[in-house]
């Protein structure tokens, strides 16, 4: 076991390595280095999972692949602009800012998932508050005011869902789908007919918070220094959301109408209340987190402009087992792959093809990676997917 | 899906015995009604008027006798069009019910189909010279098991390591949309080698192109195409209910434990009704470049939308054969009336109605899964008559 654990650990760090190589200061030009490391890290894992370690064995085998592309890919990009894609801070604060949207939406798909219900539905949602968080900013000039629109509005589709699948006991699947199609029909709709062929107007949008006590100190200060708000909203609620679930009687009872609905109705929880407090919450979280993307992030809204999102961040959800850190630290990752990728985007071109069209592909490349590898080992709760009814 | 409720469960059977049709009828004009009522919302206009200029966009007044000879001929190009998407959206709503019965969601229709035209504009638009009957088989053929192997993807994760299709399938969409749009944009290998600029392939070879039966072939005429989908939707009813593979499928679908119990290998039947599913959804792509569209943009590839109104047609068409058709002409002339081309913009901004279609499709998929909204309205209905 001992040796297994060695193992897995020197795979998990030979992956990483894989990356780091290609990166600056090193910034090995030949794919084959990071190829040749990555294959050790797999190679490393799958002795582990041979010896039992199937839960260490399999994250090397991920970090392999997620190292191994991440250093392919950086080899690809030219080397004068690694030095200006590769600020460590400059990414970094990239990644906490593509994170925040999946951070609201995996805390929210958190939630209700833990409470029974799958919410397909998020990025419906999410989308829903890209739209109406734009709109209530434009119509009423306030960001904060637009935001709490959007919310509310993420919050109703959510809670027609809640009535489908909760009362009606409709496929949640099916359910959370109508859900996306009619956010997708419904603010492409509205989009067309209130803003034309204009776009979404210059609105107010959420500031961002400059911490200037941080600008002095070298790398935390080009980090978190000049941050958006909803980023430290979305990075503060991973802990409180912790607290609730596991330390106080409202998360205790969420989780026991996720695990066994019949025994928590038994001792009295209402089943229905609950999941009911729990999917419109997550529809909130979800609009909010779509919100930051149009009155936050990009400033404008498009078509379909949440683009997979709220699938993104189930993925990372189902990625940290349905806890709130893991899922915080799957956004993270995700957050970073996004935020590689749009940046070596920028710099690229090499050969005929575009290979930035071909960065956006890698998010959802490596969610797939990610999924496949893990999630064998992740474990649902019990009653999740099955619609409750009272006897 | 209403679960275990005898009384309502009883109930639906009736209904599907008495009349099966009467469920999704009402679904779909629940729909519709909704959407009207969006439409009265927000541009003031009747509901009615719209639709019958969708209606007429779709060229579906071609059955009306009582139009004139010039009106007819109209109608007929438009009518082309609309049984043109309807061939692609049998094919890929099959691709959504195929994988039903195996109790997967198959939401990756659209990326199954992205990469089936991929690889049916590439070889239809090299290879120039071939035998034409050998060279569209061969481009059918190589894009229908593209199509396969894309959803077998997330069929082989589904079965060895349970990751969900509905996340795989949607990470797949993405990939296939952003991997088709380098291959076909600036400096792509599949970029035409003409229009300099242009993020567009090169034309399929004339004796790619698939023969038109009804039209003019330079119009966008009806190809043999339909053919196609309807031996599809023969071979999907006579797979599922007549043959050994389809009774595992459809075993697994009910229950996986059961499957198990009764010596079917039970991650084959999910590989391979994935497999299946992608091969519809694949042909559909291979029969819409071959058949009308003859190139592949990476505007058609971001824009396109059949492989996800292929869920709405499956969910209404109650995954059977018949139902299937139907629900696919409904949305092909959803599709095609609501189009820039085929709409009149005095009746109705087309880029509205396009949204409208998306809405009405999520709205059936809503009702679809409620039987027992559907049902409650029935019964009121009936009360009231009574």
């Amino acid at each position: 076991m001992k040796r297994s654990r060695a193992f897995a650990g020197s795979g998990i760090a030979l992956g990483a390595l894989a990356a780091w190589v290609a990166l600056p200061p090193f910034a090995v030009r030949s794919p084959f280095v990071p190829i040749l490391i990555a294959v050790g890290a797999a190679g490393a894992g799958i002795v582990a999972l041979r010896a039992g370690d199937r839960r260490r064995g399999r994250l090397a085998v991920a970090a392999g692949v997620f190292g191994g592309s991440l250093g392919i890919l950086a080899t690809f990009s030219s080397l004068e602009h690694l030095d200006a894609v590769l600020g460590w801070s400059a990414l970094l604060a990239a990644m906490l800012r593509y994170a925040t949207p999946l951070l609201f939406a995996a805390i929210g798909g958190l939630l209700s998932e833990r409470s029974g219900v799958v919410n397909i539905g998020l990025e419906g949602m999410m989308l829903t508050g890209a739209f109406f968080g734009i709109l209530g900013a434009d119509k009423t000039g306030s960001w904060a005011l637009g935001l709490l629109i959007g919310i509310v509005a993420g919050g109703a589709l959510a809670l027609l869902f809640a009535f489908w699948s909760i009362h009606l006991r409709v496929d949640q699947i099916i359910g959370g789908m109508a859900m996306n199609f009619i956010a997708l029909g419904l603010t492409g709709y509205l989009f067309v007919d209130i803003y034309g062929d204009q776009g979404t107007p210059d609105i107010a949008s959420i500031p961002d918070v400059h911490l200037s006590f941080l600008d002095p100190i070298p790398f935390v200060g080009d980090v978190f220094g000049q941050l958006n708000l909803l980023t430290w909203v979305a990075l503060g609620l991973v802990p409180v959301i912790a607290v609730v679930l596991y330390r106080t009687p409202v998360g205790l009872r969420l989780r026991a109408v996720g695990e066994f609905p019949r025994a928590a109705e038994t001792v009295g929880i209402d089943v229905f209340v609950t999941r009911y407090a729990a999917v419109v919450a997550s529809g909130m979280l979800a609009a909010a987190g779509g919100a930051y993307l149009s009155i936050g992030f990009v400033d404008s809204f498009n078509q379909n402009m949440t683009a997979g999102r709220g699938f993104i961040a189930l993925a990372a959800l189902i990625f940290g087992n349905w806890r709130p850190f893991g899922a915080a630290g799957a956004c993270l990752l995700f957050g970073f792959s996004t935020a590689l990728a749009q940046r070596l985007a920028v710099y690229s071109q090499h050969g005929g093809i575009q290979i930035d069209v071909l960065f956006q592909a890698l998010p959802y490349v490596l969610t797939l990676v990610a999924v496949a590898g893990v999630i064998g080992r992740s474990i649902p709760p019990a009653a999740v997917g099955t619609p409750y009814r009272r006897q | 899906m209403t679960g275990e409720d005898p009384t309502i469960l009883g109930r639906y059977r009736l209904l599907q015995k008495a009349g099966g049709l009467a469920a999704p009828l009402l679904t779909a004009a629940m729909a519709f009604l909704v959407g009207g009522l969006v439409i009265i919302a927000t541009t003031h206009k009747a509901p009615w008027g719209v639709y019958r200029g969708i209606f007429n966009g779709a060229g579906l007044n071609w059955v009306l006798p009582w139009i004139s000879a010039a009106d007819r001929t109209n109608a007929g190009y438009n009518l082309q069009q609309t049984l043109l998407v309807t061939t692609a959206l049998i094919l890929t709503g099959l691709a959504v019910s195929f994988a039903f019965r195996c109790g997967l969601f198959n939401i990756g229709g659209q990326g199954q189909y992205i990469v089936g035209s991929v690889f049916a504009v590439w070889i239809g638009s090299s290879l120039a010279g071939l035998q034409p009957a050998a060279h569209i088989v061969l481009a059918v053929v190589v894009a229908t098991v593209a199509g396969a192997v894309w959803a077998g993807i997330a069929g082989l994760l589904r079965a060895t390591v349970g990751a969900h299709e509905v996340i795989t399938t949607i990470m797949l969409n993405w990939t296939a949309v952003w991997v088709a749009s380098a291959l076909l944009g600036q400096g792509g290998p599949l970029q035409g080698k003409g229009g300099a600029d242009n993020p567009i392939s090169s034309a399929v070879a004339e004796g790619a192109k698939l023969p038109v039966i009804w039209g003019d072939p330079l119009l966008q005429g009806l190809s043999i195409g339909i053919f196609f989908a309807l031996v599809a939707l023969v071979v999907y009813s006579l797979v599922t209910n007549r043959t050994t593979l389809g009774f595992g499928i459809r075993a697994v679908g009910k229950s996986n434990e059961a499957a198990r119990y009764s010596g079917i290998d039970v991650a084959r039947s999910t590989v391979i009704a994935m497999a299946i599913s992608g091969a519809f959804a694949g042909l559909a792509g291979a029969l819409d470049i071959l058949g009308w569209q003859f190139r592949l943009s990476v505007g058609d590839v971001q824009a396109s939308q059949i492989g996800f109104i292929g869920i709405a047609v499956a969910l209404l068409g109650r995954n059977s054969a018949v139902g299937v058709g139907l629900a696919a002409l409904l949305f092909g002339a959803l599709v095609t009336g609501t189009s820039t081309r085929n709409l009149d913009p005095s009746v109705f901004r087309p880029d509205l109605a396009s949204n409208l279609t998306i809405l009405i499709q999520g709205l059936v998929v809503l009702f679809v899964g409620a039987d027992v909204v559907v049902l409650v309205v029935l019964g009121r209905l009936r009360r009231r008559r009574a």
